[in-house]
């Protein structure tokens, strides 16, 4: 069982990124339980348990809000990222489902080609497995760092 | 325009209100200038929350201007804050975030010492080693400090400042601004759910400029306009003191109005069909019995106090040269919120920062103007809208509060 949700979660992992870094976005939704918890925070945050995110979603709804603001309302220059993810290690099993953190390194590209190292942290996730698939019950996205440059548009 | 030139030449505003030179905003001695006058002038300058320093030995460090900062609550129960620069030979005294416990600050270059006043209490081998060395015993610990601040406490607000002739901060804010700090903070115990730092791609001041700029609000920020978290039509004001630094916007919701057909008539892109597929994110609760859904403030030099429904922050701006910003963010409840009051503020807190419904595009619009004016130092913003004054106003179509900025900036600089 441990091999299969090693590589379960790692093929829902590749999927997720390259749906971000693919301009995907109105399938990045799909990758999650409803409810479920997406919250975008800092290592300073987590460290000292302070709740509040850069980004909170409690619901696949909020998740699908974002993507229609982004799409819609928000104004903000045109970049893509690419995802580095590292290999998940799984934390614990049980019926409740996999708990799992995976590295990650955030490329943003802006569109006169500058590229930045934009955010490096860990994914905390609880996947869900039902048939084959696996979906995101809950992901906490820690950034290592509490500094964000000009603003955080696309997830992470 | 080269640095060099422009010493020899005095600089000129020019006449009014309703223009800014470009320069203002990418000199390098306009930056320097600012610091001495502005940020180390005679301003209250924000340091941090009372709630950050709750127990005595608790500390935090943070900026005026360029200028570090520590700030810490002493044995007696009083807030104190001093330069963080060693006396001795200049380096951070601190050099952590915060932190609790503290009965005193030691510099790791020679050991320095000094108490939660920032005096100094101790010099390593001050004297000297088996009767070598040492200071020499005109060496007086009392006579050397960093600068201590005067500190001023608002509602739960700490504030700094260098100056031994500001006015009292009462005075300084007035009493507007005084009681619209009041209506969010008086009374309230603050928690602080979450810190972040956006950093901003301009000047300081063009990060002001669109904290105090309601023209742009509903323009620029669909999500504001959709869901009518902010119409102009609606009934609000803004209000800018005397000296024209501080500044207030805010809007009611006024839910038995017709919808006003203002903004389909002028084909802005801010009327769409935009709707939340999960609009639990703007049902709130009932906070402040005046009904006012939006309040954001703002205390010269750089300080933003917001409310936007139940989304209660603070906002620190620390210039980091011409073209850089630190905008740090503290995200707030209040100490009796209930779980589910928690959760709706969780929840509102998507609409700020740097991810934010309404406050995304705040980001990157200093940057896009601190990339606009680059070969155009001379050339200059045009604030007219609502005329040329920077007075109070029921209008918030209005750059009022702008001017009233550029007032203060220029009472201070001496332009």
């Amino acid at each position: 069982m441990v091999q299969d949700a090693f590589h379960i979660i790692m093929q829902a992992q590749a999927d997720y990124a390259r749906c971000i870094d693919d301009d995907r976005l109105e399938n990045w939704p799909d990758y999650f339980d409803d409810p479920c918890i997406y919250k975008i925070t800092t290592a300073a945050n987590h460290r000292e348990g302070l709740e509040a995110g850069i980004v909170f979603a409690n619901s696949r709804g909020m998740l699908i809000d974002r993507v229609s603001a982004l799409r819609e309302a928000n104004i903000y220059e045109r970049h893509t990222y690419r995802h580095i993810l590292g290999v998940p290690s799984i934390l614990t099993q049980s019926g409740g489902g996999v708990r799992s953190e995976t590295p990650f390194l955030v490329a943003r590209i802006m569109r006169d080609g500058e590229t930045d190292i934009f955010a490096t942290g860990r994914y905390l996730d609880l996947y869900r497995f039902s048939d084959a698939s696996a979906k995101l019950a809950e992901r906490i996205v820690v950034c290592d760092s509490s500094r964000i440059d000009t603003l955080l548009a696309l997830p992470l | 325009m080269s640095s060099n030139t422009a010493a020899t030449q005095p600089l000129a505003w020019p006449e009014g209100l309703s223009r800014v030179p470009y320069w203002a905003f990418q000199r390098g001695d306009i930056y320097r200038d600012e610091q001495r006058l502005i940020f180390q002038g005679n301003c209250w300058n924000y340091l941090c929350l009372e709630a950050d320093l709750a127990k005595p030995g608790d500390f935090r460090t943070t900026f005026v201007g360029d200028a570090p900062v520590i700030a810490a609550r002493d044995a007696d129960g009083e807030i104190y804050a001093f330069e963080n620069r060693c006396a001795h030979r200049g380096a951070l005294i601190c050099l952590d975030d915060h932190g609790s416990n503290k009965k005193d600050f030691s510099c790791v270059y020679h050991a320095w010492t000094y108490d939660l006043k920032g005096n100094l209490i101790g010099v390593a081998f001050k004297d000297g080693v088996k009767g070598q060395g040492g200071m020499p015993a005109t060496f007086r610990m009392e006579e050397h400090a960093p600068r201590k601040l005067r500190i001023a406490l608002v509602h739960g607000l700490v504030f700094g400042s260098f100056s031994e002739e500001v006015p009292p901060i009462e005075e300084y804010l007035g009493d507007a601004i005084m009681a619209r700090i009041e209506r969010v903070l008086g009374g309230r115990a603050p928690v602080v759910l979450g810190r972040f730092t956006q950093v901003l791609p301009n000047n300081w001041k063009l990060y002001m400029e669109n904290v105090k700029d309601s023209y742009h609000a509903s323009i620029l920020h669909l999500f504001f306009t959709t869901f009518e978290i902010n119409r102009l039509s609606q009934k609000g004001a803004i209000i800018v003191d005397d000296s024209g630094g501080h500044h207030v916007s805010y809007s009611q919701i006024d839910r038995s109005a017709a919808p006003d057909t203002a903004y389909a008539n002028q084909q802005i892109r801010s009327d769409s069909e935009y709707r939340l597929a999960d609009p639990s994110l703007l049902q709130g609760f009932e906070e402040f019995p005046d009904g006012i859904t939006l309040q954001i403030l703002s205390v010269f030099p750089t300080f933003v106090l917001q409310q936007i429904q139940n989304a209660i922050a603070v906002r620190q701006i620390v210039p980091r040269g011409t073209g850089r910003t630190d905008l740090n963010w503290s995200i707030l409840g209040y100490a009796h919120d209930t779980a589910e009051q928690r959760l709706v503020r969780l929840k509102q807190a998507n609409l700020v920062g740097p991810a934010g419904y309404i406050s995304m595009e705040d980001g990157c619009v200093g940057g896009f103007v601190q990339r606009g004016i680059a070969g155009s130092p001379e050339a200059q913003a045009v604030l007219e809208m609502g005329g040329v004054g920077a007075d109070s106003s029921e209008s918030r179509v209005t750059e009022a509060s702008v001017r009233g900025f550029w007032k203060a900036y220029r009472a201070h600089l001496g332009f």
